[in-house]
């Protein structure tokens, strides 16, 4: 019984106790979701227009990161850093595209997967050769990133936020509605769509595949550095950073692999869920249970709706 | 191959789908054991046995097993380090609670309770595939890792938190420990990987082996020709996490001598497994054996044949350049042959069987 006290009343006692650590909670679980958000964004975009699951993308953010980084080290003022960084990133896209894409056309779907974990393992080389293997300050304040953090007084209590989390989200939300403006508006959104609903289809009326391909790792390219300047700013840019990546797994699935709001909401939740469930509940078995608490998270809904919260239902035919 | 099937007449269906259909093949099979068992021990250097033919062996017999789901039966899997590492501790637990048994009898045994633990991570397959269940045997995997650190009855509350392993002896010659030779350690690992290759061929040529395929290739239509969806993706499950289980109970007795398994048994264990797959040839024995060869040879060799033709390399470019040559071969064989090592083997054969003549 006192298990089960412990389990099922125990923590929601202490969340009403005291509401001001439960705001707290939920705003660095708000946060670290942004982050899982944007990668799974990355998945996402990739995804739907190459059916590619591209596993190199959480190592993308970081060799984004690492690039910026050592541009401003090389004394390039940050601005033009970035802009440099999206050219590497315009090149990444463009080898990819040509290197791995183009040869395996019409492979099965793993075979894909497999070339991604190649990609994964050419970055973290080249990475670590070229900028060793030592994590990096990002260079947050010379990118006009606000530093700092701004407490106020709610609930009995105080609650902390941290102005760079603040940005993320900000940053986060506008890159967000930006990418929805560029598909659903332009000419290139309407042909990435095309795409995504039907290779052949989009071929058979003029669009051309490679192009939209190296459009869409550059687009992942994109998100990659924001993803890679926002985490970078919070901890330091290290290769410590693709493991973590590998988060965005579970939020992919809670969210549907093909759907850009599902990575959104899926990212929140996963985010809330394992801050809340290590605060909470951690402590009974010792704590540490974020490692995998959102895998548990994701696969207990994936029982109960394999599609995810906003992907398309899976119709099989034989 | 420098022979013909000429002169070798089949009369009856089970001679033809034998698994050496010809003679000359099984006379192939026996030579190679011949030479793993005589020849390898003989010449080969201390070195060459400890440091390439033991980790060789390992990771064979656990890519064996990620191919039986994989390659046979087509589920992702990204749990096998988990699953190695749950073989370890068992077989640690195991021989601290009764130090009397044979540590081989151990090192079998603790492949049922990673069998266990993979069946029960294994139940989502029924409703879940691809990347899905990629994505679920990841819970296995992290949450597994953790309980390797955070429970410390696992790794009898040492102060280390590593696996200590013991000497333990066969006809009174150590076999585990640090005063094993690495000629013991490599014959008992031999033995075992032949045995349990052995069994895996005589799995996947049966009737489970072509329920697993049948699933595989379509798990619908297999259901409707009256395979039992469940029944077949768990035997897989169990099969694969049995030898991964053995390979990691292996690992830390045979090979490493203990350890820490956070080190051993994380994710990019079982990426690295995934790859001995892929880059071998999925749903074929043979390849298992080739990818595991490559892969784990390949640092191996990076590290002291390049500076043996006077390109010097110092430690950490070393492990940087094998990342770069990994990914890069990696992509250069799925872009030259997306089967793998399996099948480029077979198309040589074909194609030596055939000369001099093109077709």
């Amino acid at each position: 019984m006192d298990i089960l006290y412990k389990v099922l009343i125990d923590p929601f006692v202490q969340m009403g106790a005291a509401p001001d650590l439960l705001v707290q909670t939920v705003w660095e679980g708000l946060v670290s979701g942004v982050l899982y958000a944007l990668i799974a964004l990355g998945f996402v975009l990739i995804f739907k227009a190459s059916g590619v699951f591209n596993f190199a993308q959480g190592i993308m953010v970081v060799f984004a990161g690492l690039t910026l980084v050592g541009f401003h080290e090389m004394g390039v003022p940050a601005i033009l850093a970035v802009i440099l960084t999206l050219g590497v990133m315009f090149l990444l896209a463009v080898s990819v595209e040509r290197v791995v894409l183009r040869p395996l056309v019409n492979q099965p779907d793993i075979i894909l997967f497999m070339a991604t974990f190649g990609i994964t393992y050419l970055l973290i080389g080249f990475g670590e050769l070229i900028f060793g293997g030592n994590p990096k300050r990002m260079i947050a304040e010379e990118l006009y990133l606000p530093t700092g953090s701004i407490e106020f007084q709610t609930l009995g209590g105080f609650v902390q936020l941290q102005k760079i989390d603040i940005a993320a989200a900000v940053i986060a939300a506008i890159m967000i509605a930006a990418l929805a403006f560029f598909f659903q508006t332009t000419r290139i959104g309407r042909a990435l769509r095309a795409v995504a609903d039907s290779h052949k289809a989009a071929l058979s009326v003029g669009i051309s595949l490679n192009q939209i391909w190296v459009i869409v790792w550059f687009t992942a390219g994109i998100v990659a550095l924001v993803t890679g300047i926002m985490w970078g700013a919070r901890s330091d840019v290290s290769f410590a950073l693709q493991v973590i990546a590998l988060k965005a797994l579970p939020v992919l699935i809670l969210g549907g692999f093909t759907s850009v709001p599902g990575a959104i909401v899926g990212g929140l939740i996963i985010g809330i869920g394992e801050k809340i469930g290590e605060f909470y509940w951690g402590p009974l078995v010792g704590g540490g249970i974020e490692s995998w608490l959102a895998y548990f998270i994701a696969l207990g809904f994936l029982l109960f709706r394999p599609q995810g919260l906003f992907g398309e239902k899976i119709i099989e035919r034989i | 191959m420098f022979y013909r099937e000429a002169g070798q007449y089949k009369t009856s269906y089970a001679a033809d789908m034998a698994v050496f259909p010809i003679r000359q093949d099984l006379i192939g099979v026996l030579l190679m054991l011949a030479v793993a068992y005589v020849a390898i021990p003989m010449f080969g250097s201390e070195f060459f046995l400890s440091s390439v033919m033991i980790p060789f062996l390992v990771f064979s017999l656990a890519a064996i097993g990620l191919n039986v789901l994989t390659g046979y039966t087509g589920l992702i899997s990204l749990g096998t380090g988990a699953f190695m590492g749950v073989g370890a501790y068992a077989c640690y637990k195991l021989t601290t609670i009764f130090p009397g048994v044979n540590i081989i009898v151990w090192i079998v045994v603790s492949g049922f309770f990673s069998a266990l633990v993979g069946v029960l991570f294994g139940i989502p397959s029924l409703r879940i595939k691809g990347f899905y269940l990629a994505v679920a045997t990841l819970a296995a995997q992290f949450f597994l890792q953790w309980c390797f650190v955070r429970i410390p009855w696992l790794y009898n509350y040492n102060a280390s938190g590593a696996i200590e392993v013991a000497q333990r002896t066969l006809f009174d010659i150590p076999i585990t420990g640090a005063r094993a030779t690495p000629e013991t350690r490599y014959f008992v690992l031999l033995t075992i990987v032949v045995v349990l290759t052995w069994f895996a061929s005589n799995l996947v040529h049966g009737r489970i082996g072509r329920a697993w395929m049948a699933v595989r290739d379509m798990d619908i239509a297999a259901e409707l020709m009256g395979i039992k969806l469940l029944d077949t993706k768990l035997l897989a499950f169990a099969v694969s996490s049995f030898y991964a289980g053995v390979a990691g109970a292996c690992m830390m007795f045979l090979w490493y001598g203990g350890g820490e398994a956070s080190d051993a048994f994380n994710i990019n264990q079982s990426f690295n497994i995934l790859f001995m797959v892929i880059i071998g040839g999925l749903g074929s024995l043979i390849g298992s054996f080739f990818g595991a060869a490559f892969i784990s040879t390949l640092p191996t060799v990076l590290k002291f044949g390049l500076p043996a033709i006077g390109i010097p390399l110092a430690g950490a470019t070393a492990e940087h350049l094998t990342h770069i040559v990994v990914g890069g071969l990696i992509i250069f064989f799925l872009i030259v042959e997306p089967h793998g090592l399996a099948r480029l083997w077979q198309i040589g054969k074909q194609k030596l069987r055939m000369w001099p003549f093109p077709y």
